[in-house]
């Protein structure tokens, strides 16, 4: 999925370059948080694993074999900056050195594989464990959920780049039924490689896999006959708390920019199922959706006549929405698992 | 690591393209490549120019044709893509040997390989002129962040190791009699490539502890710092400078 040269035109590959720009920049400081001086080593210990790993095959039948492409599996073990860093460098280096993957096209690139399928897979990750029992088992299924999501992830954000900025105007439909098709199956793939390799790793070095920290055993100690928790040894160092609020505020912003600004330029063709549905006829006799007379049917909002406003009104909406009802969802599952320990004692 | 310490793609040689500084040339081919993408796709003939002024390089380099042809295989998959865009793409169409092809995708075909073609040439070109402590060297005196080019440098010089030690791991495999035939398979795999992400990351640990037992404090130090002339420069920037002019020749005519 090395994009090369002219495939994307300059001004969209200079955007993402920007926006990779800010993504190394943002995982290089978080990078030094989660590693703290030992970055450099271990980041480029793990940048080595991931392009080894890259290079292990692994068949699937009758002569085809497929591999790694390691985004997911950075992100769970060394937790989503490195992660980020990692891939990136990869990439940079499989750019300039063998000449895979354009070097103006570095920022989709980065931004495509290394910051959309490591993200995506890290929020998915912690997501599930945080949801699901705690346990190995558990761990090794959110792996493959996120490896999963994480692979389709990068081709709808190639899908998007190619939309905005493809030099061919190829149906977009089309490049999307593609590319989330063929990536879906990679997606499988990945996602039991990942799962499988998550699990064996966490069978044998727990402590290493940074997304299953704080499911390990507190040691217990036997004081005249009863089990206390023992002392923590060190100070486990605090993640900046302090920055939760802006990082909220900066991602709402930025998706209620994204959703406002970019589905302002969107194409107003419908999307490649409903494309290929209205091109084999599918949908000659398919029902109107129950919701068709909602205030917000058809991604536009009723009663606005400008198409374009009208569609980036109701991403702004679906926007606030979505963050409204994730943060619930959120905010009651965090609700009851503040609350049982203090019942269990 | 019997073959020092060059990169597979590194062709040693004495030309002036290899004596020039590193910075120099990944700014030059950076820049080369910015103005290709940037040219027209109509204008067909200044491919053709790009192409001659590439094999003017190589020859500088006393790179042979036949090492840049081998390498350009790399991007056979997105040759692939770009001979399915005519088929797939929408606008007027044209008949050529019975086939309906979109005029569009043609010209989208031609823009991906003609422009992809180069792009690849131009980084051939680069690492085959390059060795690689030059090139993190030159990307340190490009601004990259120091903390991106020490992990860069450690993975190149980690990545040789690392792979040979899959290699090692695949030669234990092989000799207690297992063959991967398919998915039943994966189960063994994946748990090589989780031991093999075991010691790569205690192998990390240790490098660590002996840099700080050599007195490593988060940065490395520079010991030698690449200097470039004034004539260095426009030596190396006459090719993009040359493109240059070939591109605001396409814009114009």
């Amino acid at each position: 999925m090395h994009v090369p040269d002219g495939f994307i035109d300059a001004p969209t590959s200079a955007v993402t370059g920007l926006v990779a720009a800010g993504a190394l920049a943002v995982s290089l400081r978080g990078a030094r948080r989660e590693l703290d001086e030992r970055t450099a080593p271990l980041a480029g210990l793990v940048a080595a694993f991931i392009f080894a790993v890259q290079m292990l095959n692994f068949p699937v039948a009758a002569g085809t074999s497929g591999h790694l492409l390691g985004g997911a599996l950075a992100a769970i073990l060394v937790g989503p900056c490195t992660g980020v860093l990692c891939v990136s460098v990869v990439l940079l280096m499989q750019g300039i050195l063998f000449a895979d993957g354009g070097l103006t096209a570095l920022g989709v690139n980065i931004t495509d594989m290394a910051l959309v399928t490591t993200v995506v897979a890290y929020v998915v990750f912690r997501g599930l464990v945080k949801v699901l029992p705690r346990g190995r088992r558990s761990v090794t299924a959110a792996a493959f959920v996120a490896a999963l999501l994480s692979v389709p992830a990068a081709a709808v954000a190639f899908t998007l780049l190619y939309a905005v900025g493809g030099t061919t105007d190829v149906a977009i439909g089309k490049v999307a039924t593609a590319m989330i098709g063929v990536h879906v199956l990679i997606g499988l793939g990945e996602a039991a490689i990942t799962a499988l390799t998550v699990g064996a790793v966490i069978a044998v070095r727990p402590d290493l896999v940074y997304g299953a920290r704080g499911l390990r055993q507190r040691l217990k100690l036997r004081v005249n006959g009863e089990l206390v928790d023992a002392p923590a040894s060190a100070p486990v160092p605090v993640a900046a708390r302090t920055s939760r609020r802006a990082l909220w505020i900066t991602g709402l912003a930025a998706s209620v920019v994204l959703a406002g600004f970019v589905s302002f330029y969107a194409s107003a063709d419908p999307d490649g199922l409903e494309k290929v549905a209205h091109d084999h006829g599918i949908d000659a006799k398919a029902e109107e959706h129950a919701a068709a007379g909602s205030p917000l049917a058809d991604y536009g909002v009723r009663d606005v006549s400008d198409a374009r406003l009208s569609g980036g009104l109701a991403g702004v909406i679906g926007v606030g929405a979505t963050v409204a009802a994730g943060s619930g969802v959120f905010w009651a599952v965090r609700r009851r698992r503040t609350g049982a320990p203090s019942e269990a004692r | 690591m019997g073959a020092g310490h060059a990169h597979r793609l590194y062709r040693h040689a004495h030309s002036p393209v290899h004596a020039l500084p590193p910075h120099t040339k990944l700014a030059a081919v950076l820049a080369f490549v910015v103005v290709v993408v940037s040219t027209p796709r109509t204008a067909m003939w200044a491919f053709g120019l790009y192409a001659v002024l590439l094999a003017c390089v190589a020859h500088q380099a006393r790179v042979p044709a036949s090492f840049v042809l081998r390498r350009l295989l790399i991007e056979v998959p997105f040759v692939a893509f770009a001979v399915l865009l005519p088929f797939v793409a929408q606008g007027e169409r044209v008949d050529v040997l019975g086939l309906s092809l979109s005029v569009n995708g043609l010209w989208g075909a031609w823009n991906v390989l003609a422009k992809g073609t180069l792009g690849v040439a131009a980084s051939v070109l680069l690492a085959a002129t390059t060795e690689l402590r030059e090139l993190l060297l030159g990307l340190q005196r490009l601004r990259l962040p120091p903390l991106l080019v020490q992990i860069a440098s450690f993975m190149i010089r980690y990545g040789d190791v690392i792979t040979d030690e899959m290699r090692r791991m695949r030669i234990a495999r092989e000799s207690r009699g297992f063959e991967a035939r398919g998915v039943r398979h994966w189960g063994v795999l994946a748990k090589s490539a989780g031991a093999l992400f075991i010691r790569s990351y205690e192998r990390g640990e240790r490098v660590h502890l002996a840099m700080v037992s050599r007195g490593y404090d988060g940065s490395m130090p520079v010991i030698d710092e690449v200097t470039a002339s004034r004539a260095q420069w426009t030596r190396a920037l006459a090719l993009p400078s040359s493109a240059l002019v070939v591109c605001l020749l396409g814009w114009v005519l």
